[in-house]
């Protein structure tokens, strides 16, 4: 099943379309990156999962049901900007947070109890918000997005303000929960993070989705049919079977170059096509990484 | 619903909880008598204390007799400049120069003194020389002095008034016009307080970026509704402390005091004490009559459903402001505007309402909801027709149904904007959007 289905999804307002009939559809049980530029439109597709704003048109299935204020215990959220009552104690935020998703007072409280024991932060429970460290703080407001148990969890930016340390922890957090059957959604310009835990991605560019699909079905579709190799000896020019974008030296005869492959051949075809005028000693497909997709994509978006 | 009743709970406990709600509301009702106490204590003190100011006076009408209720006069003969000499030398406290004049008009009266003299302490002077000239003038007409004295009446005015159904009810305009003041005055400070308040949860919430997080919980218009119900249930428990403390603690120091008395054996003893005082003032026992027939629930419902009213209608005005800027500096301009018909309902207040409390201006004022709560306070008092009374606590409950209508449009927009330049222009374009 889907865990979340988004139909011509759109927003405007007075002087810009926010989003543009955007349509996604995300498996479950996975990790969805949400990627994009700043400003294009990212945060208001998730507001309008949150139900802070409605959307103008278009509408959202979550589970297989049309989102409704129902749904709101259903999802847990993690804004880009953090924050919390400064004033209140650390346990009492976590169960009236909880609370407000629809725990019950013993519920919640059980829970703070036991995802404060498991971040070994048990000591923080008197301890008010504005005591704490950011990272602290941070901790905190992971617990709150995430104790209430919800199936579809969306992240925005949510290494952003960690140290390695915590940052390792979460990463793990996240993992297994998605291992106990959440879906999860990513909303980040770290590709590395993209690249690591990713499995499905789209990416929304000036309120349009651009792009769309499985990590690998992606790097598929944007594979370049180019192979780094390293050789002894050089190579002299392109031939019918391939175009030598660049060599360079590396020590005494050895060489490593970028050899884009024509014609719809095999890499198999390659190799022998290389092997009768080099020594190969490495031969990988050189596979574009989420960041140069990236790029790529909205690069040539803006050309336009 | 449900969710709103968490975060009036969360809002009320975060205030309550706090150590300054504590002292505050145990302090105040205790700092205010307390204050009065020390201010009249102190003032009677002086009075008592007070040594009498020394007055030299040369007198060349030969008609000044001293009258050393207030000053102590010495008599100085010579001429003005030596007087001026001796004077400048002294510690008395002033030269009273009295030309020789004509008792149709006595001019060139002059005092002179170290220090400038209180508007009180000339008017002492004057009036001790008012009474001589009055008497000169008396003997010169031959007026008898036991004439005059039979002139001279005390008529304290009883008010009584009567009620459709015939019900009469002592009233003394003066006890009225106390108690509208200060229910007004109180009635201003609370709004303000209270909505001051609302605005800033509204800001800390805002700028502590927490908001995102609670309004993928709960509408926009809960959290709002919350916040300031949350408060106005505050606001309710401190007047409920205040209410149970000032009328334990009155009623223990009136007792102490001995005000409690019988009022047959009060008045002998007054009588005792002051026996100028009964005869000079019939009225200071109806004062007290007056402060007994006082409808003391009536006032009290009325001032807490004018203060809910009022709170709520501006608190939903605060809230939205707060949800538009970034910080409470920024949030000065847009007060203003809000509290324009709260100013002029305070000033009306001293200048109209209490003086004329049945006038139109009055009326209207206590009637369109904006104005009405610190309005309505000040005529309270002096018996409010129940067809004006309930006109206007229907305008008051439809004025905040409007004005928590406008606010959440605009508070659901504006507390997820950061960094946006607002304007009135901006505010409005919040208004009209679509969800």
């Amino acid at each position: 099943m889907e865990a979340l289905v988004a139909n011509n999804v759109t927003k405007r307002y007075t002087n810009h379309v926010a989003l543009d009939h955007v349509s996604l559809s995300i498996p479950e049980h996975t990790i969805f990156g949400l990627l994009g530029p700043n400003g294009a439109g990212k945060t208001t597709f998730i507001r309008i999962i949150n139900q802070i704003i409605n959307a103008d048109d278009g509408d959202i299935i979550i589970f297989g049901e049309k989102l409704q204020e129902k749904h709101i215990g259903t999802i847990g959220y993690l804004p880009e900007e953090r924050g919390l009552y400064k004033k209140l104690k650390v346990g009492d935020q976590l169960i009236y947070l909880a609370r407000l998703k629809g725990l019950s007072k013993h519920d919640a409280t059980e829970k703070s109890k036991a995802w404060m024991r498991k971040f070994e932060i048990t000591d923080w429970w008197n301890k008010k918000v504005e005591d704490l460290s950011k990272g602290m703080a941070q901790k905190v407001q992971f617990i709150s997005t995430v104790m209430h148990e919800p199936r579809l969890i969306i992240l925005d930016e949510p290494f952003s303000g960690f140290d390695p340390v915590n940052a390792q922890l979460i990463t793990q957090e996240i993992l297994e929960l998605k291992q106990k059957g959440c879906t999860i959604i990513f909303s980040t310009h770290r590709m590395e993070t993209v690249e690591d835990l990713c499995d499905h991605i789209a990416l929304i560019d000036k309120s349009k989705k651009i792009l769309e699909g499985s990590k690998k079905q992606i790097k598929e579709t944007y594979r370049t049919n180019t192979y780094t190799v390293e050789h002894k000896g050089e190579i002299h020019s392109s031939s019918s079977n391939y175009e030598l974008l660049s060599q360079k030296n590396l020590e005494d005869s050895f060489y490593q170059s970028v050899i884009r492959m024509k014609n719809n051949d095999n890499p198999n075809q390659l190799i022998r096509a290389l092997t009768e005028v080099t020594e190969v000693h490495s031969f990988i497909e050189k596979i574009p990484s989420m960041s140069e997709i990236f790029i790529t994509l909205v690069k040539g978006g803006s050309r336009e | 619903m449900n969710k709103i009743w968490l975060i009036i709970q969360r809002e009320f406990l975060n205030r309550v909880q706090k150590k300054s709600f504590l002292i505050a509301t145990i302090l105040l009702p205790l700092i205010f008598p307390a204050l009065m106490a020390i201010l009249v204590y102190v003032a009677i003190e002086q009075k008592k204390n007070a040594t009498k100011d020394v007055v030299h006076y040369l007198d060349e009408s030969k008609k000044f007799v001293p009258d050393t209720a207030k000053y102590i006069f010495r008599k100085f003969d010579g001429s003005l400049e030596e007087a001026k000499k001796t004077f400048q030398k002294d510690q008395s406290y002033g030269l009273l120069y009295i030309p020789d004049f004509d008792l149709a008009h006595p001019r060139g009266i002059t005092l002179y003194t170290k220090v400038n003299p209180s508007p009180n302490e000339i008017g002492d002077l004057e009036g001790i020389l008012e009474n001589r000239v009055r008497e000169l003038k008396m003997t010169k007409f031959n007026i008898k002095q036991e004439v005059l004295d039979s002139i001279k009446t005390d008529i304290a005015i009883q008010t009584i008034n009567i009620s459709e159904e015939g019900d009469e009810q002592t009233s003394d305009s003066k006890v009225l016009f106390g108690i509208g003041m200060a229910c007004g005055i109180m009635m201003y400070i609370f709004i303000f307080i209270y909505g001051a308040q609302i605005m800033q949860g509204v800001i800390e919430e805002k700028t502590s970026k927490v908001v995102e997080v609670i309004v993928s919980s709960v509408k926009p218009f809960q959290l709002m509704m919350g916040k300031i119900m949350g408060l106005a249930s505050v606001g309710l428990l401190q007047f409920l402390i205040w209410i149970i403390l000032i009328t334990t603690l009155s009623s223990v120091v009136l007792g102490y005091f001995g005000l409690d008395m019988p009022q047959q054996q009060m008045m002998n003893e007054m009588s005792q004490q002051y026996p100028e005082a009964q005869m000079q003032n019939p009225d200071t026992m109806e004062l007290l009559n007056m402060i007994g027939a006082i409808p003391f629930g009536y006032l009290i419902f009325n001032f807490l459903f004018y203060f809910l009213g009022g709170y709520l209608l501006y608190g939903a005005l605060f809230a939205a402001v707060g949800s538009a800027v970034d910080s409470p500096a920024e949030a000065q301009q847009f007060m203003f505007p809000i509290t324009i018909p709260m100013l002029i309902s305070y000033f009306g207040l001293f200048t109209f309402i209490l003086d004329d409390p049945h006038g139109p201006i009055s009326v209207w004022l206590s009637i369109i909801p904006f104005t009405s709560p610190i309005a309505m306070m000040g005529r309270i008092g002096f018996g409010v027709p129940v067809w004006q009374l309930i006109l206007s606590m229907l305008c008051l409950i439809g004025g905040f149904i409007f004005t928590t209508w406008v606010a959440a449009r605009i508070y659901r927009v504006g507390i997820l904007m950061h960094g946006t330049k607002i304007n009135y222009k901006v505010m409005a374009k919040w208004f009209m959007m679509k969800g």
